[in-house]
């Protein structure tokens, strides 16, 4: 589990959707131990990529792998999902929810979801179901939920999307404890400036391909 | 439940949690499954909205055969085995068709697809739902059924619950199955219908066949074993391609 | 292939006319010779000759969704792209057959009985049949592009194996509520017999011969969609990038 050993690389990935290319052959390996920020405009194809690499997309030809394997099944107690949409039921309570996808990680103990949510900065004991919660505090459960399994990678799309400024520099400071001990983690976003301390690398995208990866969060004059 | 160990200092080994997935798998699964259909009991508890418009639209059904079809006692026995399932089959599609709506609403299948949870606790705990919900709901119209056709079966009673709950079966096995297929449908709604009425065809004439025959006081053998082979090789059918339909994108 | 369809398809057609012919003649006269047909049935008459289009369109369309049935299952195996082409086919030409055998048999059925239905067991599986088959296209025509293939070939399993239920349901049935029988229950005529399986075998090389040409027509129709893609894909974006 060195630094430099990649744990996912991707190899000439293709994705359509019909007529569209959403995905036009990305090559790329990612070392482990890092923060990559994923950035570019709409339509670049940074959804894509991270549900690709997340096993909800099948890519329509090129290869993915990750921590060694290229079936998203084998590896997927160790990676950690999240997205836009909150990924919890609204009905229910943070715990309630915790708990709940706990168990299809196989953990009994409940501990852990309660160290999970305190871990994002919420309290364990709100019984508020977290459809009233506001966005900030649903984002951040999402993430919770995401680190229940104690994943070694981290997917994250858009986590900080209409959240209130304060909640995400919370959860950016989150993250880099997160990589500082030793966990991957990929975060695709708009507000690439919130990262623009803590990402180890970004990684700019347009029209389904890489076009630059920079330590600096400024994008290359003389890239072709 | 497995402990998963390593909560906050070192990282769990892939071959520490691939052991403990694989060791029992079964018993991941049965508790997976009860886990996920307490879970949505839970919930469906919670926000009666859902139970009550169907408990009402399933009232309404009643009301408006016996509306419809208004015959004396004697010819009431005769078609009220095909009325009572048709009834029936209404409300289950109204059923059936919100099978899904909470894991669609926040995106929360995708929770599920990424986790190691495997899809066949999910189907079976959504259709086992989906069976209490119906019997609920069949609970509630069929004395009222009873109250406006004035029936009285002729043939041994219990038979018309294994009947019941043999056909029910039947709907809502294929019926979880297939609305899941309609999520990746346009006219989601649509498809539901379309898809399960030509499949059930044989079931649904063996639960009104068998009805019949029990409430005309004979037998309704043939009819039950029809049905109980169709439900074994149908469920069979949905768990062994279900993770397919999951995994759809 | 190109040179072989259009003799193969003259030769079906010189069978489908004498097949017909003879279908519908107690007698053909070609140059001098007089060949004999279908004689003419006792009781029915002459409607009874649509009988020679009715059983074999129903025998055809079961063998296609049989078809069907193994290419969904080896597209479930192999995910291959011909297996999926030949479902389709057999799909829509199967329904095609289907709507034939439903229509001949009201035809049939009205004059000689009075009825314009009756759930006799060729009849009412054929029904069944075609519902399942159409919700089978509806669902390849409304699912969303990326998955058909996979939902249709699941869908087209549960569609195969519901098929024995279908018989057996409908023969019980028929056993407590006896209904009229078409198309000839006891022995048959060897001269009938004869022409039925002539007009089995014409109408099967029709069949082959649609599934053949349709079967081409998907090929290319993919091969267009699939151009099509592979230029989306190379194609560079011509909008200048403003600098960042």
């Amino acid at each position: 589990m060195t630094d430099n050993v990649p744990v996912i690389t991707v190899t000439n990935l293709i994705k359509q959707f019909g007529r569209f290319a959403a995905l036009r052959g990305v090559t790329a390996e990612f070392p482990g131990g890092k923060l990559y920020a994923i950035l570019g405009d709409n339509g670049a194809g940074k959804t894509t990529l991270l549900r690709t690499l997340a096993g909800l997309n099948h890519p329509s030809s090129g290869q993915v792998t990750i921590l060694g394997r290229t079936r998203f099944r084998d590896v997927c107690h160790q990676v950690g999902y999240m997205a836009h949409p909150s990924l919890l039921y609204d009905e229910m309570s943070g715990v309630e929810n915790l708990a709940y996808f706990a168990q299809l990680y196989g953990i009994g103990d409940s501990g852990r979801c309660d160290e999970a949510i305190r871990a994002v900065g919420l309290d364990p004991t709100l019984t508020r179901p977290v459809g009233q919660y506001s966005q900030g505090m649903r984002q951040r459960m999402s993430l919770a939920r995401a680190l229940l399994n104690d994943p070694r990678i981290l997917l994250l799309d858009e986590p900080f999307s209409n959240v209130d400024l304060h909640s995400a520099a919370d959860m950016v400071r989150l993250l880099a404890g997160l990589r500082n001990r030793g966990k991957t983690i990929f975060v695709v976003t708009h507000q690439a400036s919130l990262l623009e301390a803590a990402a180890d690398e970004f990684i700019w995208m347009e029209f389904g391909r890489i076009v630059a990866r920079t330590r600096d969060f400024k994008f290359p004059e003389t890239t072709a | 439940m497995n402990h998963v160990p390593g909560s906050s200092g070192g990282v769990p080994t892939a071959g520490g949690q691939e052991i403990g997935v694989s060791l029992q798998p079964q018993k991941i699964v049965r508790g997976l499954t009860r886990a996920t259909l307490l879970k949505d009991l839970r919930l469906e508890w919670r926000s009666k909205d859902a139970i009550n418009s169907m408990l009402f639209f399933s009232l309404l059904v009643v009301v408006v055969f016996s509306f419809s079809f208004d015959p004396s006692a004697e010819e009431s026995r005769q078609i009220a085995g095909g009325l009572i399932w048709v009834a029936f089959l209404f409300a289950s599609v109204v059923a059936l068709n919100q099978t899904w709506a909470r894991e669609l609403r926040n995106q929360v299948l995708d929770a599920y697809r990424v986790s190691p949870a495997p899809a066949n606790s999910l189907f079976m705990a959504k259709t086992l739902g989906n069976f209490v919900f119906v019997s609920v709901l069949e609970a509630l119209m069929t004395p009222l059924f009873i109250a406006f056709y004035r029936l009285r079966p002729l043939g041994p009673a219990w038979q018309l619950l294994l009947v019941a709950a043999l056909g029910t079966w039947a709907l809502v096995v294929n019926g979880t199955f297939f609305a899941a297929m309609s999520i990746r449908t346009r006219s989601r709604e649509i498809m539901l219908p379309l898809l399960l009425f030509p499949i059930s065809i044989p079931a649904i004439l063996a639960m009104v066949q068998a009805t019949t025959s029990i409430l005309n006081g004979e037998g309704a053998r043939f009819w039950i074993v029809l049905l109980v082979t169709y439900d074994l090789v149908f469920t069979t059918s949905c768990l062994l391609l279900f993770e397919n339909v999951l995994n759809a994108e | 292939m190109k040179r072989v369809f259009p003799i193969l398809a003259i030769l079906t057609a010189i069978l489908l006319w004498y097949a017909m012919s003879i279908a519908l003649n107690p007698e053909i006269h070609i140059g001098g010779i007089t060949l004999n047909g279908a004689p003419t049935e006792q009781t029915m008459g002459n409607v009874q000759r649509i009988f020679y289009y009715h059983v074999p369109s129903a025998w055809i369309a079961f063998i296609l969704f049989f078809i069907n049935f193994f290419a969904s299952i080896y597209y479930l195996i192999r995910r291959s792209q011909a297996a999926d082409i030949v479902a389709l086919v057999c799909a829509e030409v199967g329904v095609v057959f289907c709507t034939v055998v439903l229509i001949t048999g009201p035809i049939w059925a009205r004059p000689v009985w009075g009825i314009w239905w009756t759930w006799d067991m060729r009849l009412t599986s054929t029904l069944v049949l075609w519902l399942i088959y159409m919700s089978y296209l509806f669902l390849r025509r409304f699912s969303s592009s990326g998955q058909t293939p996979l939902m249709a070939a699941v869908l087209a399993v549960f569609g195969a194996l519901c098929v024995p239920f279908v018989y057996f349901s409908i023969w019980f049935f028929r056993t407590q509520h006896p209904q009229p029988v078409m198309g000839g229950g006891g022995s048959i005529d060897p001269r009938m017999l004869h022409v039925l399986l002539l007009n089995w075998l014409a109408f099967s090389c029709f069949a082959f011969l649609v599934c053949w040409w349709r079967y081409r027509l998907e090929v290319l129709q993919r091969e267009v969609d699939r151009a099509h893609a592979m230029r989306s894909l190379m194609d560079e974006p011509n909008q200048l990038r403003s600098a960042r």
